[in-house]
């Protein structure tokens, strides 16, 4: 039965074809990053602050380099090149000096001949902090008298989007303040590498990312070498959701690697995983919605706050999403939004799935539903009302030229047959809101159901070239026609692989198809972030697939002296003419053919003074409809249904479609109602999986997913990324069901037992911060482009 | 310290350092990485073994612990290029993505259908409910379960 699995990736656009790393998977044979190890390796670990903010008066190494077994123990001083690095401003110290900004900041790293002796050495090394007063507050940042953490003051960057008339007057207006938690990606995989001294002088590196050029490119500087001579190669990725865009061991594997000449890795434990990685941006929103009497939207003013923590990370990204989504998937005429990511001495935030739209589609849902009450008018129908389409004029000036099903989404969505309301006698404990915790009778749950519409750019926005190369190679192997796919796409579990493998069996008939493994001796192919491989890797691949396609034909109508006017197609391993078998692919592969090819989306800009422009390149839509029972003596929450109707474009692989939706769904669910990493003067106080918690098999209610497939133009096969809309759009969901259960206001995420029996002190909300008196609306901080 | 077991039907031994865990055992000393690192602190179930047949989290038991008893993991299941059906239904349903967690939700499910062969949903739940999966949103798994307790067919039993 394996024997048919392994030449499963056998099948075309539109099926599912299993993925070929599945068997390797469930076998427990596939290579994850912290499975890699080779002979003669050395084993690294890090001394992290335990402060948020410190001046370092001195390290002390001698004791830890004393240690038998020990072969290295570097600082700040022994990073060889740049000692700062960052995916778009490069803020964030290699290793700590001087001072410490957040508590899990590195500072030293050790190599030692076994992993526990890494461990004692790192505990034996001797740093000599002066705490300082840490900056929490995201607000507290923008005031005159906080400390500044960076040279260039406390505002990683302030967006400001005028629309309209932005002081345009409505009939009715709501008011409302929304906050939510850092969340954490929780990549099952911990971060792994292993650092391969090479003999040119430069350094093999093995290791669980989303871009292996982009970490190159920010690992060479720090390490004083060329490019070329830092080789990234994808180690196996458990996971990713943003966690992975950032830099965390590569360059302290490498530095340990060619200052020993000994092979290095390093694999996290879970708890300084959660050192070690960013996280969700917390976010503080104030927002005045008006409307006309009859519900049409009129003006949207929004005031966005997010803490990127101490570096800079992705926070000029975020911001700029968070700000362009604040509105929501609305039409309106006017619009002020004014959105600012600071720096505090709090755990650095940058990329995870949805990407700065998570946190505003729950404020601009919260606000329909507070206007369609303030109107008494039905949510679904002041949506219907509003909603935009092709077409549609967003705030920030840009027209939408893709397909927008928003009002299908919103009807399918709604649509999806509600659970029948089961009664509590007799049903099993484990199905009450806090399951076998409910020391209830089910007397006091309430049913309650919301809906939340939202959307997710694709791809890089802002101008950014975020380009991606692929090679298609075609020859034959043992009379049969194989094609070979080179890319340096990472699979981090999405199932690119597949997608990657259906493209090729589409466009040349071919069954057997490779993807080989990722590295940098081929073209950048940007970021597994941002919903974008699917349509630029999928491009690049469908064009160099073409490519070779041409050539073939061309072969074929050379030796069978055919007219060009032949039709020729390609099916299973043959050539037809006219439909009919004319000779095997394999036949005319004397040579083998290849053809790379380099896909760039439609070009995009910036944001001018007024934060208009054209900046994204296109957009997926979801909306879903949460169907919950709240215990309102207990504040437990069970959720029964989540239905996710979602914009897909073309789905590429169904399967692989809905296993996006159901787990985009369930990191929503998370998000809104158990995930919330804490901190007590800045440091983390639940980073483990015993206090952070994660929805299990028994949090997650069934479901529902409607592929909506309207295909985008000027797209390959017309197919959106699927990854991130169901976040975005879920947590709002499940908290307008819960706002609907229990009657509660709800205006943080996650929602706790005691926000749900009025035990939550109100947060004394001032008016919303002023805007700082800052430069960033348009620049945006050079990023690299990629090769 | 040097410990004997027998893991998935041979005898092995290894001198270790004596705060190994089993996990640490089987991943550096055997070269067993089907076991998954992804807690170790027995909160998610990917380092999921047997015992002297008992399902375990193998992170929290100590190397030492299992001397000269008998392990079982997730590559003892079957033979070299063979599938259990189990595992066969995990790639049919697309229960895999980063498959990290897949291993030991392989092991307990497979744990499951040896002491209930047709389980209901609830019990499936319950079963898989120390096995934390970060992708899949634990759908496709419930499927995958049903699937293999149908015998593959996706007919509930």
């Amino acid at each position: 039965m394996s024997d048919t699995l392994e030449r499963a990736g056998a099948a075309g656009v539109g099926a599912s074809p299993r993925r070929p790393d599945g068997i390797p998977k469930v076998r427990g044979t596939f290579d994850y990053g912290s499975d890699l190890r080779i002979d003669g390796m050395l084993f690294g670990a890090t001394v992290r602050s335990p402060h948020a903010a410190a001046r370092i008066r001195g390290i002390e190494v001698a004791a830890a380099l004393a240690t038998p077994g020990v072969h290295a123990v570097l600082t700040a001083d022994d990073v060889p090149g740049e000692r700062r690095y960052g995916l778009e401003i490069a803020d964030q110290p290699v290793l700590a000096w001087d001072v410490v900004r957040f508590a899990g900041e590195p500072v030293v790293v050790v190599a030692a001949d076994h992993p526990e002796t890494a461990r004692v050495a790192r505990d034996r090394v001797r740093v000599d902090y002066e705490e300082l007063p840490p900056l929490t507050d995201m607000e507290r940042a923008l005031d005159d008298d906080a400390p500044q953490l960076h040279p260039t003051g406390n505002v990683v960057r302030h967006v400001h989007i005028e629309h309209g008339d932005p002081d345009a007057d409505a009939e009715v207006w709501v008011e409302g303040v929304y906050e939510t938690g850092m969340q954490d990606q929780a990549a099952l995989g911990p971060e792994a590498g292993l650092a391969i001294p090479a003999e040119d002088g430069g350094v093999d590196l093995h290791v669980t990312t989303q871009w292996l050029h982009a970490d190159r490119d920010q690992i060479a500087p720090c390490l004083g070498l060329p490019p070329e001579r830092v080789r990234l190669h994808l180690a196996g990725v458990g996971g990713a959701f943003g966690s992975r865009e950032d830099l965390h061991l590569h360059v302290h594997a490498c530095m340990l690697a060619l200052h020993t000449g000994r092979p290095v890795r390093i694999v996290y434990g879970r708890h300084e995983s959660f050192l070690g990685h960013v996280h969700r941006h917390p976010a503080r929103i104030w927002m005045r919605t008006g409307a006309t009497r009859d519900g049409r939207l009129v003006n949207v003013r929004a005031r966005l706050l997010v803490d990127g923590g101490a570096y800079a990370s992705s926070s000029t990204a975020v911001i700029a999403n968070a700000s362009t989504f604040a509105a929501g998937p609305y039409e309106l005429p006017n619009a002020r939004i004014d959105g600012t990511a600071v720096y505090t001495n709090n755990p650095p935030c940058g990329a995870m799935r949805g990407f700065g739209a998570p946190q505003l589609c729950f404020a601009h849902e919260a606000q329909m539903d507070r206007l369609a009450a303030a109107l008494e008018m039905d949510p679904i129908e002041l949506r219907r009302r509003n909603v935009l389409g092709p077409g549609s004029v967003l705030p920030t000036g840009q027209v939408i030229r893709g397909s927008a099903p928003v009002a299908e989404l919103i009807e399918r969505a709604a649509g999806v047959a509600i659970p029948d309301d089961e009664p509590f006698g007799g049903r099993d404990p484990i199905e009450l809101p806090g399951g076998a915790g409910n020391v209830g009778r089910g007397e006091g749950v309430r049913r309650g159901t919301g809906l939340a519409v939202g959307y997710k750019n694709l791809a890089y926005s802002e101008g950014f070239d975020d380009a991606s190369a692929a090679l298609v190679v075609l020859r034959a192997e043992d009379g049969v026609a194989v094609a070979e796919v080179r890319s340096a796409a990472a699979e981090v579990g999405q199932g690119l692989t597949t997608v990657l493998a259906q493209i090729v069996t589409t466009e040349l008939g071919v069954d057997d198809v490779r993807v080989l493994a990722a590295d940098t001796s081929v073209g950048s192919s940007g970021s597994s972030s941002a919903s974008r491989q699917t349509m630029m890797s999928g491009g690049a691949v469908q064009d160099a697939s073409a490519r070779v396609r041409e050539e073939l034909l061309e072969r074929v109508r050379v030796r069978h002296e055919l007219p060009p006017t032949a039709v020729l197609t390609l099916e299973a391993g043959r050539v037809l003419l006219d439909g009919l078998p004319l000779v095997e692919i394999a036949g005319v592969l004397d040579e083998p053919i290849t053809a790379e090819s380099v896909y760039r989306h439609r070009r995009v800009t910036g944001f001018d003074a007024r934060g208009q422009g054209d900046i994204h390149v296109a957009f997926a839509f979801a909306a879903a409809r949460a169907v919950v029972e709240v215990d309102v003596d207990l504040g437990l929450v069970r959720v029964v249904q989540v239905a996710v109707a979602q914009d897909v474009g073309r789905a590429i692989n169904p399967l692989g479609v809905t296993g996006q939706i159901e787990g985009g769904t369930a990191q929503g669910l998370g998000l809104a109602l158990m995930e919330e990493l804490r901190t007590d003067r800045g440091r983390l106080v639940n980073a483990s999986f015993t206090d952070y918690l994660l929805p299990t098999i028994l949090d997650m209610p069934p479901v529902v997913s409607v592929v909506v497939e309207e295909p985008e133009p000027g797209v390959p096969y017309g197919a959106k990324g699927a990854g991130e809309p169901s976040t975005v759009v879920a947590p709002a969901a499940i908290a307008a069901a819960v706002r609907a259960a229990s009657g509660r206001e709800i205006g943080r995420l996650p929602i706790r037992p005691d926000d749900l029996v009025g035990l939550t002190e109100r947060r004394p909300w001032s008016a919303p911060p002023p805007n700082p008196d800052v430069p960033f609306q348009v620049p945006v901080p050079p990023r690299r482009e990629p090769d | 310290m040097l410990v004997r077991l027998r893991v998935n039907g041979r005898e092995r031994a290894a001198d270790i350092w004596e705060g190994s865990s089993l996990l640490a055992f089987l991943r550096d000393e055997l070269e067993l990485p089907g076991s998954k690192n992804a807690c170790e602190e027995g909160e998610c179930g990917s380092c999921s073994v047997w015992l002297d047949g008992t399902l375990v989290c193998s992170c929290l038991v100590l190397a030492a612990q299992a001397q000269d008893r008998a392990v079982r993991t997730v590559e003892g299941l079957v033979g070299d290029g063979e599938l259990h059906p189990v595992q066969q239904a995990f790639v049919d349903a697309g229960a895999v993505q980063c498959g990290f967690c897949t291993p030991g939700l392989v092991v307990a499910a497979t744990d499951l259908l040896e002491q209930r062969p047709t389980p209901t949903d609830p019990e499936i739940r319950e079963a898989l409910a120390g096995n934390l999966c970060r992708c899949t949103g634990y759908q496709k798994v419930l499927e995958a379960v049903r699937l293999a307790a149908s015998g593959g067919t996706g007919e509930r039993a």
